[in-house]
């Protein structure tokens, strides 16, 4: 049985240097990615079961609350299916995510934007996906923030997503945007994306049949990583 | 016509941006309590088999300048070459070894380090072996796809020699920005290149 997993279409991906997001251009590299198929290297990676994780992490209302203290803004739950690009579940990936407050603050020391601190709001949160690949977490709408890249530069309202699934080659980091937000189209940092069909398939759609009625309004964010090559025959390139 | 495909497509990256370890390093990020402690700031977690190692350098753009927000993660089989993962089907991995590191770049000097051991060898998809080596995937602020590349050790040359990957490099000049700098003591040193002449050979795997 060969495992290697499909190449990354990187027409697909954001290119390395992307000028009108401008920390891109240094930061970039220039030379071409030097390609080969999966090794054991990148089919294998690290497993993290669900008895790491504490009750309420999958809950950023609550997990850095003190007290009886909630964090303000507008109640979501986040959901949706890690699978992969056969449509297959992806059991037991690990989902990290951070955002901003509800008035478009980060709580961290390089943070500069005049808007408050919540301070029953950490902004992380994880959890562990399930035997179908289904996750969800509860939290609250993050505020759109200005950010220095041209003179008046926002970007809309979004949550970043780190995602293992079970081989170091689909590792990923990408950001969820929110269906109906027009910043997403003035925003050079979704605009790295290259096609409009890869930009929409990053915006939850609010989704009213997961919506908790009189409580929060849900989201849906299904994640693909990439696919693994599963077949009986041999197929190895000559020379590789 | 012809019956669609109807596959997926992986979902698009989008850059780590500057807060990334609000995420991924929280305590890192001073923000305590939610988490006991964060993710891959210890690979040894026993008394684990091999020779210890210690791994630190610098991810540093095409100016010159050592990123000071970027988040490295390791991956790498134990001092066997085993990994310890469940699509390990050759054996049984050193049950005090994680092979999984993640570490924040110092916010002052942009330096990060793993306290690791040694890889075993582990074989290529032809059979023939891989020189030792761990792999890093790299995301930060303006990196707007994870970076993998690897580093290699300075003294196993014979075994890089042979290394499939490394004998694939067409330029055969880059292949010294994949080894590590020996500084004893089991202390290797790896600065990445993001740009520049000598940029890092980075793979599309």
């Amino acid at each position: 049985m060969t495992n290697g997993y499909v190449n990354r279409d990187r027409r697909w991906h954001p290119p390395s240097i992307t000028p009108d997001y401008k920390t891109s251009v240094a930061r970039g590299p220039r030379h071409a990615p030097l390609s080969f198929p999966t090794t054991l290297v990148e089919e294998t990676g690290p497993v993290f079961g669900h008895d790491m994780l504490g009750e309420r992490d999958n809950d950023l209302i609550l997990n850095f609350a003190s007290g009886d203290g909630m964090a303000i803004g507008p109640r979501i739950i986040v959901h949706g299916q890690v699978r992969d690009e056969f449509g297959r579940g992806v059991p037991g990936a690990l989902i990290e995510v951070w955002q901003a407050n509800a008035g478009g603050r980060y709580r961290h020391k390089k943070e500069s934007y005049l808007a408050p601190l919540d301070p029953n709001f950490g902004g992380c949160g994880r959890c562990i996906s399930d035997e179908q690949g289904f996750y969800e977490f509860r939290t609250i709408m993050p505020g759109p923030y200005p950010w220095p890249n041209t003179m008046n530069d926002w970007r809309p309202a979004h949550i970043h997503f780190s995602i293992f699934g079970h081989g170091f080659a689909q590792r990923l980091i990408t950001q969820m945007y929110f269906e109906g937000d027009p910043l997403i189209w003035h925003c050079p940092i979704v605009d790295t994306i290259p096609t409009r069909e890869g930009i929409e398939s990053l915006v939850a759609a609010l989704d009213m049949a997961r919506t908790v009625p009189m409580d929060a309004r849900a989201y849906k964010f299904d994640i693909t990583l990439r696919g693994r090559r599963q077949t009986m025959f041999e197929n190895r390139m000559e020379g590789l | 016509m012809v019956q669609p495909l109807s596959y997926l497509k992986e979902s698009p990256s989008q850059t780590a941006g500057p807060y990334v370890h609000i995420g991924c390093t929280p305590n890192f990020a001073e923000i305590e309590g939610v988490y006991p402690q964060d993710l891959g700031h210890e690979m040894i977690t026993g008394n684990v088999q091999g020779q210890r190692i210690r791994i630190t350098g610098r991810v540093i753009d095409g100016t010159g300048t050592p990123l000071r927000d970027a988040l490295v993660e390791i991956w790498q089989p134990d001092a066997a070459g085993l990994f310890n993962s469940p699509a390990e089907t050759r054996g049984t991995a050193d049950p005090n070894f994680t092979g999984w590191g993640r570490c924040a770049s110092d916010m002052t000097t942009g330096e990060f380090a793993f306290d690791t051991v040694k890889p075993g060898a582990v074989p290529f998809v032809d059979g023939r072996m891989q020189a030792p080596h761990v792999t890093l995937w790299i995301v930060a602020r303006g990196i707007n796809l994870g970076l993998h590349t690897r580093m290699y050790f300075p003294d196993e040359a014979d075994a890089n020699a042979a290394d499939p990957i490394l004998s694939r490099i067409e330029h055969q000049a880059r292949v010294k920005t994949l080894i590590g700098a020996d500084k004893g003591d089991g202390h290797y040193h790896f600065d990445i290149r993001l740009q520049g002449h000598n940029e890092t050979v980075f793979f599309d795997i």
